[in-house]
């Protein structure tokens, strides 16, 4: 399954499912990273880490390994 | 006909995420009247504010931002004690002020959320309102209001708009009965919370601690129950928790996703918002600011302005200061007859002051800066850009601008980890920051190289002064790599903390806001660090002055003024010389020349680092004191440096060879020959024993380059 890891710039995805039970998760829950919220990827950072994201209407900025926590479905390009 | 009864101040605390406009908020309905200290044991920041209106007095505590009340550390469950009212020094609180950024209210009503279950009155300020309106955002106050039972106003703090609304809307709610909310859980849940609590808190502890303990898998709460209950408890939570995923509640994800659907439920027909995803103003210069190549430049620009404002451009004012100081102490010499009290006066009292306020230049400079990039939004990023590079020794992004700044000084440095919310972090941060360069190491440098580094070129083109200047500079840095690794490793080991951070729109920096930071940080090392900086340097002082008999200076100091002769100067530095020799400082440079032999070192060496606890730049006038110069020699002076060179040992051979000129450098750049850093630490991390650990491992890194340095110097040079 995808992650939120493998996306190309401007892509947009839906949130499938956590890995994990544990702090980081309970985090990522709480920034609003749960079943069925939309995020497009914005770009990373210049020394390719962190990521950043837009989701539920600000951006968000994830580690590489945090980001790989987050199983989506990519989502087909908007027309 | 009306008695004015005596009204019990309301206590509010105010909560919201961060970058909502929170401290604007508070400084607009508190205006000047705020006390800022510490919580009890914990480095967070405890900020009280007062209001009065319609003759009630209220009382406001600014708990930090925070997206969740789900604490993981101490630290975090500060907040959750406050408005539980299990906070000693706080007490009960009669409301709560919940504040969002209407523009994104979705994700803010996550914590109201969480409030509400506390079952206080809240009130909801919509803030940033404006921002709000631009983007095409509207709500429905009081279709929202009626939603949710509480008084709902929209604001926009920057402005000072609708404050009176907001006081009096806290000033109410209190007396109004708090609205049943609708349970959130199913009813299981609310089930086992119980039952948990039967067998292990009874009624001392709050319903809510254990529905958070049930919630939070490795939270704070459960490490401290499991603490006080044991192992039992443990296991109770863990088959609680199983049971509810057999009934199909699965913990922790059953929490975001309740309070998300209660969210959204909420808003719908109450918020609407284009549906659009519209590029702001705000995407469009992070593009640029976040660039690969155009977004590094950019940000090297920035931090080299920083830099060189505190470094270069404190220095007018700091020039200023050390001015005012010689003006007061030649002042005080006039009207006070020489003796101890005029010497206490002026190389102790005002000197002491000096030595304080000496470095409030550099702290206003510095939280300038730091104010308006955090108060635009551009100190997010700084972290996001830098990450990468600081994960290598075990910190984050958020390490990067306070470890800078210390290159400057490490006081303002020290000072600005506060934005570092995990505290390991924080810590590896403040103990390395010493490590950094800092502009008091200079005078020790130049003296040193300008006396034993010869004038030469390397390979005919590489001036040596200027390479070893260098080298020096990024010593400490260099090592402060292996040593918060290290730290990283023993003292502060645990999991990576999460770099999950919001990226806050950019805006307009608010002078307000600014100015606001500015003042406190000032303030609290005025009041709280500088009263010990102030009595480690009248202690330095009485350790020089006493318990030698002065007279004979006086007398010869009477002299030089009438009749400034070679001679009469030579037997006043002398004399000076001896008293200093003579005195306790003295008498414990000699009784610390056995420990600093190793290094190459004689005795007045080791005045000299022993009068410099206060302050490195001070073992320039120690030494100048000791060779018989006077103590108003600067780094420059050629007699300190001819003094210097041609010091020996009572064989005739040289005191200062080169290796033993490198291994003072090295002592002082790895020393933490600082009393104003040791007291910050000791403020910042709320402990004592951090300003000591830090003394005791730069002090011992220090001497053991400098033995290294004589070691190897000498091997190579014999």
């Amino acid at each position: 399954m995808p992650t939120l890891c493998e996306l190309s710039v401007g892509q947009q995805a839906r949130v499938l499912d956590l890995v994990g039970e544990d702090a980081i998760a309970v985090r990522l829950m709480e920034m609003g990273l749960i079943e069925g919220t939309d995020v497009s990827y914005l770009g990373a950072a210049p020394l390719g880490d962190p990521l950043e994201f837009a989701v539920r209407g600000y951006r968000l900025s994830l580690r590489r390994s945090e980001a790989d926590r987050v199983q989506v479905e990519l989502l087909p390009v908007a027309p | 006909m009306s008695v004015a009864a005596p009204v019990r101040t309301l206590k509010v605390a105010c909560i919201g995420n961060p970058n909502t406009g929170k401290s604007t908020l508070f400084s607009a309905l508190t205006g000047i009247h705020t006390r800022i200290g510490n919580f009890p044991g914990v480095t967070v920041e405890k900020k009280i504010g007062w209001f009065e209106q319609s003759r009630q007095r209220v009382q406001l505590i600014d708990l930090p931002g925070t997206y969740s009340l789900s604490p993981r550390t101490l630290d975090e469950m500060v907040s959750v004690d406050v408005l539980l009212g299990q906070q000693a020094d706080v007490g009960a609180i009669d409301a709560v002020l919940c504040i969002t950024d209407a523009s994104n209210l979705e994700r803010h009503l996550y914590v109201v959320s969480q409030v509400l279950d506390l079952g206080l009155p809240v009130v909801l300020v919509l803030n940033m309102w404006d921002v709000a309106s631009e983007r095409g955002v509207t709500i429905d106050v009081a279709a929202l209001e009626r939603r949710l039972g509480i008084p709902v106003i929209p604001c926009e703090a920057h402005r000072k708009q609708n404050l009176v609304a907001i006081k009096e809307a806290v000033i109410k709610c209190v007396d109004q009965p708090v609205k049943q909310q609708l349970p959130l859980f199913p009813e299981a849940f609310y089930q086992e919370a119980q039952q948990l609590r039967q067998e292990f808190g009874g009624e001392v502890r709050p319903r809510y601690l254990f529905e958070r303990l049930l919630l939070d898998p490795g939270g704070f709460i459960e490490h401290q129950f499991e603490k006080e209950s044991g192992a039992s408890l443990a296991t109770a939570v863990a088959a609680a928790r199983e049971r509810l995923k057999q009934a199909g509640i699965r913990v922790p994800s059953i929490e975001a996703k309740l309070r998300y659907a209660w969210a959204r439920d909420t808003l719908a027909g109450v918020v609407t918002a284009p549906t659009t995803n519209v590029q702001t103003a705000s995407d469009r210069i992070d593009r640029w600011l976040t660039h690969r190549f155009v977004g590094v430049g950019i940000f090297c620009v920035i931090m080299f302005a920083v830099f060189q404002a505190i470094y270069t451009g404190a220095t007018p004012l700091m020039d200023l200061i050390e001015s005012v100081q010689g003006w007061l102490g030649d002042h005080i010499a006039v009207w006070v007859s020489p003796g101890p009290l005029q010497s206490l006066l002026v190389d102790g009292v005002v000197a002491g002051v000096g030595g304080v306020v000496v470095f409030l230049p550099q702290i206003v400079l510095l939280f300038l800066f730091i104010a308006l990039l955090e108060d635009c939004g551009y100190m997010a990023r700084a972290a996001f850009l830098m990450d990468k590079l600081m994960t290598k020794v075990g910190l984050s992004g958020k390490s990067f601008v306070p470890l800078m700044s210390s290159f400057a000084c490490a006081i303002p440095g020290i000072m600005a980890t506060r934005v570092i919310e995990n505290r390991r972090d924080r810590m590896t941060t403040i103990l390395v920051a010493p490590l950094m360069s800092c502009s008091a190491r200079l005078p020790v440098y130049v003296l040193m190289i300008g006396a034993f580094i010869p004038s030469v070129f390397l390979w005919g083109w590489l001036p040596l002064q200027g390479t070893v200047l260098f080298c020096m500079t990024f010593f400490g840095a260099v090592v402060a790599i292996p040593v918060a690794w290290l730290l990283k490793q023993t003292l502060f080991r645990g999991e990576t903390p999460p770099f999950v951070m919001e990226l806050p729109s950019y805006k307009w920096p608010s002078p307000g806001i600014v100015f606001h930071r500015v003042y406190d940080r000032a303030k609290s090392f005025l009041l709280r660090a500088g009263t010990l900086i102030f009595a480690t340097n009248i202690l330095i002082w009485a350790l020089s002055y006493f318990p030698g008999d002065h007279t004979q200076e006086l007398a010869l100091r009477e002299v030089v003024e009438t009749a400034p002769t070679d001679e009469a100067v030579a037997a006043l530095n002398a004399e000076s010389e001896r008293l200093l020799a003579e005195s306790y400082l003295g008498r414990s440079g000699k009784l610390i020349e056995p420990l600093v032999r190793p290094l190459g070192w004689d005795w007045k060496i080791g005045v000299g680092v022993i009068a410099s606890f206060p302050a490195r730049e001070v073992i320039v006038a120690t030494l100048g004191t000791i060779y018989s110069l006077g103590s108003d020699v600067d780094e420059n002076s050629d007699g300190l440096k001819s003094a210097m060179q041609s010091a020996t040992w009572p064989d005739g051979q040289p005191i200062y060879t080169v290796p033993v000129a490198i291994s003072i450098m090295v002592f002082f750049a790895l020393c933490a020959q600082c009393a104003a850093t040791l007291m910050v630490i000791a403020r910042e991390s709320s402990h004592w024993g951090w300003a000591v650990f830090t003394f005791v491992y730069m002090t011992g890194l220090a001497y053991f380059g400098a033995w290294l340095t004589v070691q190897v110097g000498t091997a190579l040079s014999g």
